[in-house]
């Protein structure tokens, strides 16, 4: 589904991916943990394009999106095909990012209508479906300013699912919500796994990764430290690394 | 007090300075019809990732702002006509030299609306597959008329205000004709009711942009 490999990426002095490599199957759920800084949240962002790798190749659905030229340097597709091929990934914000001058229900049409041209019809009732879904067509009509921050995070899951994205990505879907609102949010994902959803979380829920995820990758430094099955990542056996990074954040 | 108690006069005092009063309505909404949609593209340009297009708005905005619009008014009326095969009609000329001067304030204000705009609206955008186009006229555009619209009432009021400068090249505004008025009938009364219309324009200016105000209130950033 999604090949990431020996991403690098800098910014001005730091480096903050130093070679990572990521590969996501189909129906697969993988949780990304690690420090802050730790290089996670910018490795989601450099799948879904927001920031450029300097090298290392991405392919998504066996599509190259970017690899490295003979100059040892990323080379991405020409914009047109690139725009079609990110279009196949979803991302969930950590600040939801939702429209403010939109209603729940526009936010979630607003796309599906400019970017995949469907009629009003069917973008509203497509809507309408998905945040059933999250539990909000009672709100339809709600401007997010009269949202909770859980609800605004459902909503823009619904706007994410309306895209029919094969890969769902999440960056810190809750760190901006208190405990209460954080589980709201989190039931809505673990529905989503259910259904067999490929999706890549990155996050600070512990439990959560180890409940829901099929896989957990530990990020330190930059590097991919551990990878491998949650139970065995995240279960007794788990590493000293782990085990203090664990400890950090109360797991 | 002659005018004031005298409905009569005031009458005449008003009839002789309706055709004024028609040309500082026409300065006034031509040059919002002009500078208004000038100053965004100069907010853009202005904003651009190109050196040779962002450092010409800066010396024009600079200019614009840094110098009086008296100044600016004779530089165009008089100094364009002696540079350059072009004659304007002043009033034309007072069109042009306002429409200039405040699309640089607007483009100001356009270019603080544009970048309070978080940079997650962007992202959110790009991840959705929205084209530059669809992002800024449907989601960062909207936001920003918002962010503006006190603003730019503070411009469009001191706009009102302005138009009697245009009386300095000699555009027979309502100013000029209070001025006029007032040297005929030797008594300073045409200059105070000509307040009195500003005054009145810009109550429905401020009546025009409370209600916009009310309108966009629907949500709240």
């Amino acid at each position: 589904m999604l090949q990431a490999k020996d991403i690098y990426k800098r910014f001005g002095e730091s480096e903050v991916l130093k070679g990572v490599t990521l590969n996501v199957s189909r129906g697969e759920v993988v949780a990304i943990i690690g420090r802050s800084g730790s290089g996670k949240s910018t490795l989601l962002r450099c799948l879904n394009h927001l920031e450029t790798v300097d090298a290392g190749s991405i392919a998504i659905d066996g599509q190259t999106m970017v690899e490295n030229g003979p100059d040892g340097r990323a080379h991405y597709r020409p914009d047109k095909e690139l725009r079609g091929l990110l279009l196949k990934m979803g991302l969930v914000f950590q600040d939801y990012n939702l429209f403010p001058h939109y209603s729940a229900l526009q936010n979630v049409t607003a796309a599906q209508r400019m970017t995949l041209r469907r009629s009003p019809q069917e973008a509203e009732q497509r809507a309408m479906l998905l945040l059933e879904k999250v539990g909000l067509a009672d709100k339809a009509g709600e401007y997010p300013c009269n949202l909770s921050g859980g609800q605004c995070q459902r909503v823009a899951i619904a706007r994410a699912l309306a895209m029919d994205p094969e890969l769902l990505c999440f960056d810190e879907p809750t760190s901006a919500l208190d405990p209460q609102l954080t589980q709201e949010v989190l039931s809505v994902i673990r529905q989503l796994a259910k259904e067999k959803r490929t999706m890549i979380v990155v996050t600070h829920e512990m439990n959560f990764a180890r409940d829901v995820a099929d896989r957990v990758i530990y990020m330190d430094g930059g590097r991919v430290v551990e990878d491998g099955a949650a139970q065995d990542v995240l279960g007794s056996a788990r590493s000293e690394a782990i085990r203090q990074f664990a400890g950090e954040v109360g797991y | 007090m002659h005018y004031f108690n005298d409905p009569h006069a005031l009458l005449q005092l008003l009839r002789a300075m309706r055709g004024g009063i028609v040309t500082t309505l026409t300065i006034f909404f031509a040059t919002l019809l002009i500078s208004i949609p000038l100053g965004m593209v100069v907010a853009l340009l202005r904003m651009s990732r190109h050196k040779a297009l962002r450092l010409p708005m800066s010396l024009y905005i600079l200019v614009m702002r840094g110098t009086p619009l008296m100044l600016q008014l004779f530089a165009i009326y008089f100094a364009v006509p002696m540079l350059t095969p072009f004659h304007m009609d002043r009033l034309v000329a007072t069109i042009v030299a306002f429409a200039l001067n405040y699309a640089a304030y607007f483009a100001e204000i356009f270019r603080g609306g544009i970048e309070s705009i978080p940079v997650g609206q962007y992202e959110a955008c790009r991840v959705l597959g929205l084209s530059k186009v669809q992002t800024f006229s449907h989601i960062i555009l909207p936001q920003v008329v918002k962010r503006v619209v006190l603003p730019v009432s503070n411009e469009v009021i001191t706009l009102v205000k302005d138009t009697s400068l245009a009386n300095v090249i000699a555009v027979a505004e309502l100013f000029r004709a209070a001025k006029n008025e007032a040297s005929r009938a030797a008594t300073i009364e045409p200059l105070f009711v000509a307040g009195v219309i500003y005054l009145l324009m810009n109550g429905v200016v401020t009546i025009a942009f409370s209600r916009m105000n009310r309108a966009l209130a629907y949500y709240k950033d």
